[in-house]
């Protein structure tokens, strides 16, 4: 008797999720028991143990090389330098512009220059820091703004995208702004900065190579895309992609700092050289050096707005460090760039954007991707704007709302849902937090927590809301799928799709999808490994449609088949019921978004398939002496499309925000002349359950989106775009400060510049 | 390498004295943070957590005696609170619940760290800190053992085995600034210490100067500006003099953690602050 | 001088690298050999013994998922040497719950929503459990208070204190 049968006869039985359901993950009780094998709970008979020698100047030639005292140690099993590199010197997620290993030249402090495997991690450690590498130190490029036109530092040049977007007809400009067009109009100006994020996931950078006896190798790792990893190691490994296998190995959080290589060539190079198994598992310091960033930023704008609040214009020039090599800057700073107005009507528009290389850390994907550094500097605007017009901010914001039909900055019309106005307001609306009441009580009451520093007398409170908005999935013609089958055997289903699970609940979500297709209870996930197509990355919001709907349309497919078999898709019907149960039934589809274009020389054109928004209104109680915050209470509103999950929705809300409110108040890796100053989480912090109140909901807004499975939106990056925004603009409003920049130091509070 | 783990004080230091390269491991959560970097690698290893001597107080009606091994989480639940309140504060303060679980009071002598959270309160409580060795017992004035920023006077032979405080008569106070609402290494902390029986104020400073800084001449002018018999301050004016004072005797320096203005301004602040919650009211304050 | 530290003379002796040691884990006696002695109970517990269940993230103590107890009190295993803890009763995730069968904390997490990569899940669990064992009916800021060592980077720690409250409001209802 097969589990729908069961089912059926008694109209009880396990009762499998469906869309819509707060469904609990299937992997949750393993992760709470700590029975989940992470990448970093791996091992193998025979295993060997690498590490990395890391270059400890932001910039220096590589004289020399000595691995004879490290190669002499016991245990340790092999020394490899670049000349034992046998495939493609280089690596990189768009562009391959990073050395594997380092021959030459290093160009940012923590670059690889060698790796060791040895008997077990002690020995590897020690191994590697008998690798004596001499350097001629070189002095570091570490402006980006001087990078533009400075000698480059990579053969590829500095500027690894410099994108304009011209819209609409906005008039010449000079530095004084003689536009005669914008004469009589109001104008608000300001430079912001955005300090360097990390994304800290919980789990550093692991996995495990298993080498072959024919030469191919297994490599069982973290990541938030399989293929691109598989591409990138078989090239540099020199193999066909067939001979490099890659499975997915427990992911602990990733927020962007897995999409690019860090150990995957390393370890199988070490596997293939030793004919062992190698595991490598980064410690903090070293994953802090041994992933790409979110872009450090310096954005200066201007706006333009009639007295009634209407804005006629917006030029802005941003500024990105991306840090020694490309990662994915070219699709960051268009990020950047097409988000740079925030989701407001905007006829004219000149965006001049620039992604350099520095001998900084590199900089790539991290949640918000490009969107979180210009919504702090579209909504700081449109303060000023408000001020400067003598508008309520909330309504100035609504005045110029994007809707269905309006243009964005790239002339691309919204085709979609747009609820912007809907978001705003919703959020807007939420009943403020008594004045006197906090959301935890206890010693995290005021500002400075635990430090008791400041009494209730000490505190002032603001208020703000921001709003911003990002594109679903990739852009500017990136042909961009999922692939995914289902198997039916028995009655049940078995989910396979190289997404990478990473928190999300695509899991969850792949179990809801087939059993609301096809009334299947039993629905098991298989490994998620390159045996299958590509499902792509794990980032820009994109699996719940693009793996989502893959899933989906293969459940779909499975569907229509057995409706031409027996006439009926009614999958209650005791047909269907015994269709399913008695014969096996195997669909795999590659699901396509519809197809976006590149941007034109002007920074026109359709280059995106969707849009998402939300908004945040933040409340803090500031020390003004000190400068101390404390988060008093964060609403939020977000356009879903349609909510699958309401419980791993909020726990993307929740998230979101909280990494959003991490780079408003603490969150920044310091750099000092390309050399990172707090590589631990003693000094990079993170906020901690004492930082943050309870997050609440304005507003869900359910508009089911045209071309999207269910009409579901993706939900994982928009929290964070405009909680940064809210919190600082919250302070502004506390203390009647500029606070032009992200995070908010204590210093700049406690001296800082009024407005 | 090896793990020597006696388990009285007695044979800890026979240990000390023929081992004096052992380093002492008590609570671990700064030795384990060095050994875990790579950092540190000792050839041996002293751990004085079994000595269940060295985990013990003992107060008189003018003293508290506190055992080096003491845990945060056993100063906490013990009646020291009430006795020492600057001293719970500071120890509140330290880490998570897991930090002070493991951390005790003589680990942060021994590291010496500027940022130590008890060492401002001990400094400004005139702490004496108790030393043995197989030659005998031997104690200090908090300002002699901790002679620069991580360096104590601890002999090579010798263990702290605790620190004597005098049980408060007045107010006490200890606040820290942190960029974030927990967990975090001071910034900058000031401790204050109110002794009505001799009518003077004493206040420290953590992370403002290589050690744990006392402010003397703010101090000295304090204790005349306060009406000792209605316990109020001669000026409502006083605090904030007195947090400029404060501030003026601070010695911080600029690092990752913050800026030494920064440093110069918050212990001020937090200085006013302590002083105007340890006398809320001043003569010709208006109500 | 411990009885378990091997002692050629009376007081020089100790534990050596090469002699091993046994480690009391779960109820369980376990030898602990091929270490170097310098190891965290966190590294002897994953890489010696097999006991994936604590994590390592930061190596400094600062993120407590590594949360295990030593005779009943809850720290952080990366910041305890192995080799110093051979006479203490030590507990981690693995000792709460069986197989397919979870602990009232664990079931609450899952539930809740408060796992989502998971990482820091087996170091919550067990500080969860030891805050209710000794604070049956935490207030929020209790809550708080107890888990501000557990860093999560994933779910912004509000389904985490929701299961932690349906975890007490349960034992309430239990009469247990």
């Amino acid at each position: 008797m097969t589990i729908t049968d069961e089912r059926t006869a008694t109209g009880i039985g396990p009762r499998a999720p469906r869309i819509g359901e707060s469904a609990p993950r299937p992997d949750g009780g393993p992760k709470a028991q700590g029975r989940f094998a992470f990448s970093s709970d791996l091992f193998a008979a025979d295993m060997l143990w690498g590490h990395t020698v890391r270059s400890p100047h932001a910039r220096a030639h590589i004289i020399s090389i000595d691995t004879s005292s490290a190669v002499a140690m016991v245990g340790v099993h092999c020394v490899l330098t670049s000349s034992d590199v046998p495939g493609r010197a280089t690596f990189g997620l768009e562009f391959a512009d990073q050395p594997v290993l380092a021959a030459d030249e290093v160009r940012y402090q923590g670059e690889a220059v060698a790796v060791v495997a040895a008997v077990d991690a002690d020995t590897a450690r020690r191994a590697a820091d008998a690798v004596i590498v001499e350097y001629e130190l070189v002095t570091p490029l570490t402006h980006a703004e001087t990078a533009i036109t400075a000698e480059p530092i990579h053969p590829d040049g500095n500027v690894v995208r410099h994108l304009v977007i011209r819209h609409g007809e906005p008039g010449p400009l000079t530095n004084e702004g003689v536009d005669p067009t914008l004469d009589g109009l109001i104008s608000v100006s300001g430079t912001y900065t955005v300090g360097m994020q990390d994304q800290a996931p919980l789990g550093t950078e692991a996995g495990l190579a298993i080498p072959s006896d024919d030469g191919s190798i297994d490599l069982y790792v973290s990541t938030q895309w399989l293929h691109v990893d598989r591409d990138q190691v078989a090239a540099s490994l020199g193999l066909p992609i067939d001979m490099v296998r890659l499975t997915l190995g427990g992911v602990g959080g990733a927020f962007g700092a897995r999409e690019d290589c860090s150990l995957q060539i390393h370890l199988c190079l070490m596997a293939l050289a030793t004919g062992r198994p190698v595991k490598m598992v980064y410690d903090r310091a070293e994953s802090f050096v041994g992933h790409v960033h979110r872009h450090p930023a310096v954005m200066t704008y201007r706006h333009w707005a009639h007295a009634d609040g209407t804005i006629e214009r917006v030029d802005a020039r941003l500024v990105l460090d991306g840090g020694a090599y490309a990662s994915s800057s070219a699709a960051v700073i268009a990020n950047a760039a097409c988000f740079a107005a925030g989701p407001y009507r905007v006829p004219h528009a000149i965006i001049d954007g620039w992604v350099v290389r520095t001998n900084n850390p590199p900089c790539g994907a991290m949640r918000g991707f490009g969107a979180v550094q210009t919504c702090f500097a579209h909504e700081a605007q449109m303060d000023l704007l408000a001020d400067a017009l003598g508008m309520d901010p909330v309504a100035l914001r609504l005045h110029n709302a994007l809707e269905p039909g309006d243009q964005i900055l790239t002339g691309q019309v919204i085709g979609g849902t747009a609820p912007v106005a809907d978001v705003i307001r919703s959020c807007a609306d939420a009943p403020l937090p008594d004045q006197d009441s906090t959301t935890s009580g206890g010693v995290y009451e005021l500002p400075g927590g635990a430090g008791r520093t400041t009494d209730r007398v000490d505190v002032r409170r603001g208020t703000a809301l921001a709003v911003g908005f990002k594109n679903l999935m990739f852009s500017e013609g990136f042909d961009d799928f999922s692939t995914a089958r289902v198997r039916v055997e028995h009655g049940v289903a078995t989910v396979t799709c190289a997404c990478a699970e990473v928190g999300q609940g695509f899991v969850t979500l792949a179990q809801q999808i087939v059993h609301q297709t096809l009334g299947i209870d039993f629905v098991t996930i298989a490994p998620a490994d390159t045996s299958i197509g590509s499902a792509g990355s794990t980032s820009a919001s994109r699996q719940t449609w693009m793996s989502g709907g893959a899933v989906l349309a293969a459940a779909e497919a499975i569907r229509a088949r057995i409706a031409a078999a027996i006439g009926t898709d009614d999958i209650t019907a005791p047909d269907f019921v015994r269709a399913l149960a008695d014969n096996e039934w195997d669909e795999l589809v590659e699901h396509h978004h519809a197809p976006t274009v590149a941007l034109d020389a002007d920074g026109q054109g359709d280059a995106h398939v969707s849009f998402a928004f939300a908004a945040h209104r933040a409340t803090v109680d500031v020390d003004l002496e000190l400068g101390l915050v404390k988060l008093v209470d964060l609403v939020t509103s977000q356009d879903v499309g349609r909510q699958l999950n309401p419980l791993q929705l909020l726990g993307q809300l929740e998230g979101g925000a909280t990494q959003g409110v991490g780079l408003a108040l603490m969150e920044e890796i310091l750099v000092a002349d390309g050399l990172v100053m707090n590589a631990s989480f003693t000094d990079y912090l993170i906020p901690t359950i004492a930082d943050v109140c309870g997050l609440r909901i304005g507003a869900i807004i359910e508009e089911a989106e045209p071309g999207a499975p269910f009409g579901a939106k993706g939900v994982g990056e928009p929290p964070t775009i405009s909680s940064t925004a809210a919190v600082v603009a919250a302070v502004r409003s506390a203390t009647g400060l500029t606070l032009p920049r992200t995070p908010v130091r204590p210093t700049d509070i406690a001296f800082g510049e009024r407005s | 390498m090896t793990v020597l783990a006696p388990r009285t004080l007695s044979d800890a230091l026979d240990v000390r004295s023929q081992h004096p390269d052992a380093i002492v491991l008590a609570g671990g959560t700064d030795l384990m943070v060095g050994i875990n970097a790579g950092r540190i690698r000792p050839q041996a290893v002293l751990s004085i957590a079994g000595i269940d001597e060295l985990a013990d107080w003992s107060a008189t009606d003018t003293a508290v005696t506190i055992g080096a091994g003491m845990t945060y989480t056993q100063l906490l639940h013990s009646t020291i609170a009430e006795l020492s309140p600057a001293l719970f504060q500071a120890s509140l303060t330290v880490g998570s619940p897991q930090i002070r679980n493991a951390g005790t009071i003589g680990g942060n002598l021994a590291t010496g760290s500027p940022a130590g959270d008890t060492l401002p309160v001990l400094a400004a409580l005139n702490a004496t800190v108790h030393l043995a060795s197989l030659a005998g017992e031997r104690t200090l004035g908090i300002n002699e053992f901790i002679v620069g920023p991580k360096r104590t006077a601890l002999a090579p032979d010798e263990l702290i085995t605790g620190v004597t405080i005098p049980v408060a008569n007045g107010p006490q106070e200890y606040l820290k600034v942190g960029v974030r609402n927990a967990m975090v290494i001071a910034m900058v902390s000031v401790a204050l210490i109110v002794d009505r029986s001799t009518r003077f104020v004493t206040v420290a400073l953590g992370a403002a100067g290589p050690v744990p800084i006392r402010a003397t001449e703010a101090e000295n002018w304090i204790a005349d500006r306060i009406d000792w018999d209605s316990g109020q301050l001669c000026s409502p004016d006083d605090a904030v003099r007195f947090g400029s004072m404060v501030a003026a005797e601070s010695r911080p320096i600029d690092d990752h953690r913050g800026t030494a203005e920064y440093r110069r301004h918050a212990v001020g602040v937090l200085a006013q602050r302590a002083l105007r919650r340890s006398f809320p009211g001043a003569i010709g304050m208006s109500t | 001088m411990s009885e378990l530290t091997r002692t050629d003379d009376s007081i020089g002796g100790g534990i050596e690298a090469a002699d091993g040691y046994r480690l009391h884990v779960n109820g369980a006696a376990r030898e602990v050999t091929g270490s170097w002695i310098g190891e965290s109970l966190l590294d002897v517990l994953r890489d010696r013994l097999g006991l994936y269940g604590a994590k390592g993230a930061c190596e400094q103590g600062e993120c407590g998922s590594c949360s295990v107890t030593v005779d009943g009190t809850v720290v952080c295993a990366c910041l305890v040497l192995a080799a110093s803890v051979t006479e203490s009763e030590i507990a981690t995730v693995e000792s709460l719950g069986e197989p397919g069968q979870l602990s009232d904390v664990q079931q609450a997490f899952v539930e809740c929503g408060a796992v989502q990569c998971g990482f820091c899940t087996p170091g919550l669990i067990v500080t969860v459990h030891d805050l209710l064992d000794q604070m049956p009916d935490p207030a929020e800021h209790d809550i708080r208070a107890s888990l501000v060592g557990n860093l999560c980077r994933c779910t912004g720690y509000g389904r985490i204190i929701e299961a932690v409250l349906v975890v007490a409001r349960r034992r309430r209802e239990g009469g247990s």
